[in-house]
């Protein structure tokens, strides 16, 4: 019914096995909407928050899903900026992602402030001091550019690509991808970093407050490093997963061990520096602002969260992904970047969660938040939200340049 | 006062916590001036709106070496230099410290409720409308008519009553003044106090009454090695009082 949409030559499952599919994932993406109703109806009291957590899953999700799109900017780095060409087999799904993770999480900041309606005033009454002002503009910018990125391979669609003015623009949008790639980079880099800075600024939380270099505090560079560590893991997880779901090679695998063996770099140099902040952060800043480190953990928040975040999310996946012989099994590789993944999400969580649920005044006390079903709903269905993107992209787009090359049809 | 001391007007509270009976008096006087608004139910006190909040402090002693005190908390009113610790978080400017006066304002119209500013304040000194504002009908004609009423999903907080300033000038500038006299400009708590335990005034006037308390060797802050340099300063003459304000390592 829809092969005229299909790139040509390539195998796609029946258009009534798609709509199948499609119905389960419009089935969860539902469910957040009416969940991202309730909110917007009857207010935020009806999630989980309150006034010890005023960041909650929404924020938690939020970051954790801009890190981990933080492939596509990395990924395009690497292969247009470095010029590692073998990452072009990726590169396009790395797009997807990144566009994925950047409008998911400007729809569910819609949800997350009290007054959405006055989303706009971020541009119209800024404060240059507020690291959430430099988050909220290079989001913007980056969305655009990542639409900029997308819109080429859009442009690839069978049907699309007939229009001669499509198939030049999109031509040309090619030619000059390096300086969106550049862009995305430098926009990328002071997002990421600024959503750091977000925690790392609170001087008067001394869970969150890190020293710094100028007006950067140490968290700074250390979300940029986590996101550049992690991001490229949920690309490689993705594309194992489409190819696992299709049963087909999409990508060369000498792509995946690159991409791989770089995230696994990366991972160790985050973690070095993480380490030295957490031991500085203990030794040093803790006790300057009259606490000590054990009393920043108390069941459930306790300290196998900073194990599980730094040793089994951290220096594991680091050794396989270093290794050559574990990073070329694709158990042992979907492994390290799931833990690699989940890492990030514990880093994102300690620091909004955890964070808040630490008393500052001696005489207060602890808190536990528990989110509510309209937060979890809005957040599961930004993961649906992903697979219909995906899906879509994945059907109509050539998504895989060289899908044709390792699966000729006879 | 090792803070900002920019403007030659630093309105601050002294609090003295020998005198305070806990009687709340303060808190209802704040509720009622400020249009503060409340539930039916607000037994789910992380989401209660309470300006002034009175702390229970006890020395964790059993009798008869056991001590109890009460602790006020309206907002602290933050002196830090070059900002306090909730103001520059906010990304559209909804929240700033007068340098004039040193009031740190809200702007409930501007404020797109991120509430970024409650996470940074290691007080609790701010509050998020969880809810529309309702109050019984007869009550709506006894709301104060110089403090506005907040909207569901915006921040509000302690403004150390900033519309009384703005009257206390005006009646000035109609006697042809252009400075306040000492009292003439105090909040509802602390006029409220019956205990006559809280203390307003200009702490950067070294003839104050607020000064010359803040220099009294019972007077701590709260959090003091936070660096947020907070306005109000507090009273005691019993040691575990000052040990327990502040984290000690």
């Amino acid at each position: 019914m829809d092969s005229a949409l299909i790139p040509e030559g390539v195998k796609r499952c029946s258009f009534k096995a798609f709509c199948l599919w499609l119905l389960v994932i419009f089935g969860v993406i539902g469910f957040g909407i009416v969940g991202g109703f309730f909110v917007l109806w009857k207010g935020l009291n009806v999630t989980g928050l309150n006034d010890y957590f005023g960041f909650g899953l929404y924020i938690t999700a939020d970051l954790a899903i801009i890190a981990l799109g933080a492939g596509a900017f990395f990924t395009g780095f690497l292969t247009y900026v470095i010029g590692k060409k073998e990452l072009k087999d990726i590169i396009n799904l790395a797009v997807v992602v990144g566009f994925i993770c950047y409008t998911g999480a400007q729809l569910v900041l819609l949800l997350e402030i009290g007054q959405p309606i006055r989303g706009w005033f971020s541009f119209w009454h800024p404060n240059v001091h507020s690291m959430l002002t430099e988050v909220i503009f290079c989001i913007t910018c980056y969305t655009i550019v990542l639409v900029i990125e997308f819109l080429p391979l859009i442009l690839e669609n069978r049907q699309l690509d007939k229009v001669p003015e499509f198939h030049y623009f999109s031509h040309n949008l090619h030619e000059i991808m390096v300086v969106f790639a550049a862009t995305g980079t430098f926009l990328s880099f002071f997002h990421q970093g600024s959503l750091g800075g977000l925690y790392g600024v609170m001087f008067a939380r001394p869970f969150a407050f890190r020293t710094g270099f100028f007006i950067w505090p140490w968290t700074f560079f250390l979300f940029v490093a986590s996101a550049i560590a992690s991001g490229p893991a949920l690309t490689i997880l993705v594309t194992m997963m489409v190819q696992g779901i299709t049963r087909k090679k999409l990508v060369r695998r000498d792509a995946i061990s690159l991409l791989a063996k770089v995230t696994g770099f990366l991972l160790a140099f985050y973690l070095v520096f993480k380490i030295l902040d957490t031991w500085w952060w203990a030794t040093q800043t803790a006790p300057s602002k009259g606490m000590s480190f054990g009393e920043f953990f108390k069941a459930p928040y306790g300290m196998w969260l900073l194990f599980a975040e730094i040793v089994v999310c951290g220096i594991i996946p680091a050794i396989i992904l270093l290794t050559p012989k574990a990073r070329n099994d694709d158990v042992l590789l979907i492994v390290a970047c799931v833990l690699d993944c989940a890492g990030i999400v514990i880093n994102r969580f300690v620091f909004t969660v955890q964070n808040l649920a630490l008393p500052v005044m001696p005489f207060d006390h602890w808190e536990i938040y528990v989110p509510t079903w309209t937060e979890w709903a809005p957040t599961v269905a930004l993961i649906a939200y992903g697979a219909l993107i995906i899906s879509l992209a994945y059907r109509y787009l050539p998504v895989f340049p060289r899908e044709r090359e390792l699966n000729p049809i006879d | 006062m090792s803070g900002n001391e920019s403007g030659k007007i630093r309105y601050g509270m002294v609090i003295d916590l020998d005198k305070c009976t806990g009687c709340m008096t303060c808190a209802v006087a704040c509720q009622q001036e400020n249009n503060v608004p409340f539930r039916e139910d607000e037994t789910k006190k992380v989401r209660s709106i309470t300006w002034l909040e009175v702390f229970y402090l006890d020395n964790g002693k059993p009798y008869p070496e056991h001590r109890k005190a009460y602790l006020p908390r309206p907002c602290l009113q933050c002196d830090a230099d070059p900002h306090p610790p909730c103001t520059f978080v906010c990304p559209v400017n909804a929240t700033q410290r007068d340098e004039e006066t040193g009031l740190v304002a809200h702007i409930p119209v501007r404020c797109i409720g991120c509430r970024y500013c409650i996470s940074a304040c290691s007080y609790h000194a701010r509050y998020f409308n969880w809810w529309d504002p309702k109050w019984p009908k007869a009550m709506e004609e006894m709301l104060t008519p110089d403090v506005s009423t907040r909207m569901r999903g915006v921040v509000e907080k302690c403004t150390f009553c900033v519309h009384r300033l703005q009257l206390a000038k005006d009646k000035a500038f109609v006697e042809g003044r252009q400075e306040l006299e000492e009292g003439e400009y105090v909040p509802a708590c602390v006029e409220a106090c019956p205990a006559k335990a809280m203390y307003f005034g200009n702490l950067a006037d070294s003839h104050s009454e607020v000064a010359k308390l803040a220099k009294s060797p019972e007077a701590f802050r709260l959090l003091e090695k936070l660096g947020t340099e907070p306005k109000v300063i507090y009273l005691s003459s019993q040691e575990w009082i000052h040990k327990l304000a502040d984290n000690v390592v």
